[in-house]
């Protein structure tokens, strides 16, 4: 049942597998583990970064297609629901519509993209979706009377979803519509992610890796490497887009900084590398190592550094002002001693 | 001779600013092995590349049952019928033979009586039917590069150097899997320098050189006329 689930791909280590399900069951019991808000809103944001980054994989990974336009498809699935939600007021049925509108939107303009420039060498395809995202990015902050500008779009979603439903208590915590919210999100990401799982291990997917490692072969087999470029990363893109979807349902505002920065996309390139690029799993790792260390990096240096105040230079080198600093060392380590990521680490070292 | 399932006519190819085939003609019987010899940097790599689309003709024509391929798209060309078996194999290294072995079929799944026919040619392939192509020898990729070209029914093979840098063993399952096919219908267009195999298999032969077919006949005469080799490849046959 459960190979079937995971579509025969399994961690195929000891270790991945503890820390899978390690994630796994944090992720399903947040809001029964953890207390208060932070970790429930920290444990949403895994979920989606973990469905955007596999998107992400899908692409990079399994199709060794470089894109820099992946937070502009997550972008449009987030104005979607805003927009919708806005236009057609509170409701399930805005957040449908906007989805659906939001993930239609990404597959047509990755469709476009796709047809007019996978033809040519990756860099140019490259270089292509990162001029498109630019300027997505841009129409999005000038058009501000559709799109709110610079300063985004609040709006409201169905009741049910917010902390104003209150629903009693269930083993001692009080059951909210914010816990609703989050489990839309988590079930959304889970189905999401065994689906993207059954895509990478289906014939389909095979093509696509044979594609990354040699195309002029896939070519020669009979593949028509163009068509299935364009279909994965229309795939990719939908993906993404509701990946943006979730996002917007559970903030509940939607702005340029939060979906469409090119930051985004520098996270989404480290997330998918620290993981494991095209085992799906280096995802869930990559997504949740890094939600992580962005979360309480800060707060556990600010710990480390009054433990050690006692100490010459070392509170200074921990104080929490440079977490970002040791956020870039942490990274450059993990590169440099996983470079196959972890999850590829993991598995070369049970094959040793 | 009648009806030849491929056709090359005044084939020019030029990569970069060389000028590698400086008008191939060459005729590739139905259901024949046709040797394509020369010596090395003569463009027999460049022919079977330019009859398979990775390179493009300049000039000329690629007849292909009667229909010119020559502006034809890789992968119609693969769908047509022609496999290609390359010099450098061209494996996947990351997918596993069985994985390999089913992409070799892109117009459907792989027929079971097929790769009962392949596994007993190539018995290696079923021991490491399961492992990761990148772990085998090169023997073994070799056999799985043939092994998955032939994978699914084509008609018209174009197989570089397949015994390059082989043991005698993995030579001599490679010449008899050919010698199989063959006997299946199929056509073959291989450039092979170990003479012996090309001796065995051979049916007709094609010398290239200077980027021209400068010889066509009979791979019997070729084989049994010293001089004649001499005089083509600058060489003679027996002394490989």
């Amino acid at each position: 049942m459960i190979v079937k689930l995971l579509s025969g791909d399994q961690p195929r280590s000891a270790i991945l597998t503890a820390i899978l399900l390690v994630i796994l069951i944090c992720l399903a019991g947040a809001p029964f583990i953890f207390d208060g808000v932070r970790p429930l809103d920290t444990a949403a944001r895994i979920c989606i970064f973990i469905l955007l980054v596999a998107s992400y994989d899908l692409l990079l990974g399994y199709g060794g297609i470089v894109s820099f336009a992946h937070t502009m498809f997550f972008g449009l699935g987030a104005y979607g629901v805003a927009l919708a939600s806005i236009h057609m007021g509170r409701g399930f049925d805005a957040l449908l519509v906007g989805s659906i509108s939001g993930a239609l939107a990404a597959v047509v303009l990755a469709l476009l993209i796709g047809l007019f420039s996978l033809r040519v060498r990756a860099i140019f395809f490259a270089m292509i979706t990162l001029a498109v995202a630019s300027a997505v990015a841009v129409l999005v902050s000038q058009f501000s009377a559709i799109t709110g500008g610079e300063d985004g779009l609040t709006y409201k979603i169905p009741r049910v979803l917010t902390s104003a439903n209150r629903m009693g208590e269930f083993m001692g915590t009080k059951i909210s519509g914010k816990i609703l919210n989050y489990y839309l999100v988590f079930t959304a990401t889970l189905i999401l992610f065994l689906l993207l799982l059954r895509i990478v291990n289906s014939p389909f997917g095979r093509v696509l890796q044979a594609i990354r490692e040699n195309d002029f072969r896939a070519e020669a087999i009979g593949y028509r490497v163009v068509w299935y470029r364009t279909a994965a990363t229309c795939l990719s893109a939908a993906t993404a887009a509701l990946a943006g979807s979730l996002f917007a349902i559970w903030l509940r505002y939607v702005g340029p900084d939060t979906t469409l920065s090119f930051e985004i996309m520098l996270d989404i390139l480290l997330m998918v590398v620290i993981g494991g690029m095209g085992t799906m799993y280096g995802a869930v790792i990559g997504a949740t190592l890094f939600i992580l260390a962005q979360t309480y990096l800060q707060n556990l240096m600010g710990s480390a550094s009054e433990a050690t105040s006692a100490l010459p230079l070392i509170p200074d080198l921990l104080d929490p002002d440079r977490w970002l600093m040791w956020l870039g060392i942490l990274f450059i380590l993990s590169v440099y001693f996983f470079p196959t990521g972890i999850v590829g680490r993991l598995r070369e070292s049970r094959r040793a | 001779m009648s009806d030849p399932i491929l056709s090359l006519n005044a084939v020019y190819t030029d990569i970069a600013q060389y000028h590698i085939l400086q008008g191939v003609d060459l005729n590739v019987p139905r259901g024949q092995v046709t040797m394509l010899l020369g010596r090395n940097g003569v463009g027999k790599t460049t022919t079977l590349k330019t009859i398979m689309g990775q390179w493009t003709a300049k000039s000329g024509e690629i007849l292909y049952d009667g229909q010119d391929i020559a502006r034809m798209p890789v992968s119609a060309r693969a769908r047509a019928g022609i496999g290609f078996v390359p010099e450098d194999m061209g494996i996947f290294r990351d997918l596993t033979v069985e994985e390999n072995m089913v992409l070799g079929c892109s117009s459907g799944p792989l027929d079971p009586k097929r790769k009962d026919w392949l596994l007993s040619a190539f018995p290696a392939l079923g021991t490491f039917w399961h492992s990761e192509a990148g772990n085998l020898s090169g023997g073994q990729k070799q056999m799985l590069s043939i092994a998955r070209a032939m994978a699914e029914d084509r008609r018209l093979y174009l197989i570089d150097e397949p015994t390059k840098g082989l043991a005698p063993a993995i030579v001599s399952t490679m010449a008899e899997a050919l010698r199989e096919l063959k006997a299946q219908g199929a056509s073959i267009l291989l450039v092979e320098q170990n003479f012996s195999v090309a001796r065995a298999l051979g049916d007709s032969a094609a010398v290239m050189d200077d980027g021209k077919v400068i010889w066509t006949g009979a791979m019997a005469e070729l084989s049994e006329n010293k001089d004649l080799q001499e005089r083509l490849m600058g060489l003679s046959m027996e002394a490989h």
